[in-house]
């Protein structure tokens, strides 16, 4: 079997689902993940880094805005350049459209309804280490009040042309987002950002009573996959 | 050198849905008032040293393009006085 994938998961002051990646990764993975204060400026070795979810810098002036400036966030450009890869949850994904990560932004939910549920996504690709191996259609928690995905349309023009949409939900946003985006990746693939929570529907001990386990394949495939890729050299820590 | 305060006066775009605006429009109108629209932004005043109004402008330019604005979603307005 491939070595594990080495995980990173970027601690903020604020954000509050990092032991939530932990817990999978490394109590139910086996992954070696180390958790990376905001202030430190290198990731080490890593395969993975994890920006999760919370509310980074109490999300002050705009979420995940005062995060992109975070010391740490400049070794995360840099991995991401080199083909790293990166991956956003919830304000993880506010982070990285604020960073220019990926495009667009996300805004204050329509209605204004903070919405915690269980939602039922459409997965538009299978080809990336993120999604390989799903089902077109999944179910995954979400909880956030500033989830609305908004951009122009010539930005979404080009998300549908280089197929970054990665998840949909289905039928409808109930957030507002234009065309009902969960999660897009940038056009190498190796970024992804979601609201949704793959980390809260991973876990088989929590599967029975809340969540389901449809997270559970993409963080198998970056365990199982991940460390290939740096391997090859995909990028250098 | 001289202080300048700026006023930065930051608004969503007129194409953006501002849902709290239409939240407090709609409060508004059960209250018997007559409003047509209402948008919500946001207002911040820095005190900056510089070495003329025009340099205390640009410096505030340079604040609003790096972090105070998300010019995706917003647009912004100046206001430079001395003192």
């Amino acid at each position: 079997m491939a070595d594990l994938a080495r995980f990173g998961v970027v601690v903020f002051p604020g954000s509050n689902c990092d032991r939530d990646v932990v817990q999978i990764t490394q109590t139910c993975l086996g992954c070696p993940t180390r958790l990376l204060w905001h202030e430190e400026t290198s990731l080490g070795d890593v395969d993975v880094v994890v920006l999760p979810g919370g509310f980074s810098y109490g999300d002050y002036l705009r979420c995940g805005a005062l995060a992109r400036f975070a010391p740490i966030m400049r070794a995360v450009r840099v991995f991401a350049e080199q083909g790293g890869l990166v991956l956003g949850i919830c304000n993880g994904f506010q982070i990285l459209v604020e960073a220019g990560l990926l495009p667009g932004a996300l805004m204050r939910n329509q209605h204004l309804r903070f919405i915690c549920d269980q939602v039922r996504l459409r997965v538009e690709r299978t080809d990336l280490i993120w999604t390989a191996g799903y089902a077109s259609e999944i179910t995954l928690p979400i909880a956030h009040g500033e989830g609305c995905y908004q951009c122009d349309p010539a930005t979404l023009a080009e998300l549908e042309a280089h197929r970054q949409i990665v998840f949909r939900y289905d039928p409808v946003a109930e957030n507002g987002s234009v065309a009902n985006i969960a999660g897009i990746c940038n056009r190498a693939g190796n970024v992804l950002g979601l609201m949704p929570h793959p980390e809260r529907a991973a876990d088989p001990e929590l599967a029975r009573t809340q969540g389901g386990m449809d997270g559970w394949r993409l963080w198998q495939n970056l365990a199982q996959m991940a460390r290939a890729r740096t391997d090859k050299g995909i990028l250098a820590g | 050198m001289p202080t300048y305060t700026a006023h930065v006066d930051i608004h969503l775009q007129p194409a953006v849905l501002d849902p709290a605006g239409v939240a407090v429009q709609k409060s508004l109108q059960q209250l018997g008032h007559r409003v047509a629209q209402v948008r919500i932004g946001k207002s911040i005043r820095l005190q900056v040293t510089a070495t003329d109004e025009t340099q205390a402008r640009k410096d505030v330019e340079a604040m609003c393009a790096q972090l105070l604005v998300n010019p995706v979603i917003e647009t912004f307005t100046i206001t430079i006085e001395p003192g």
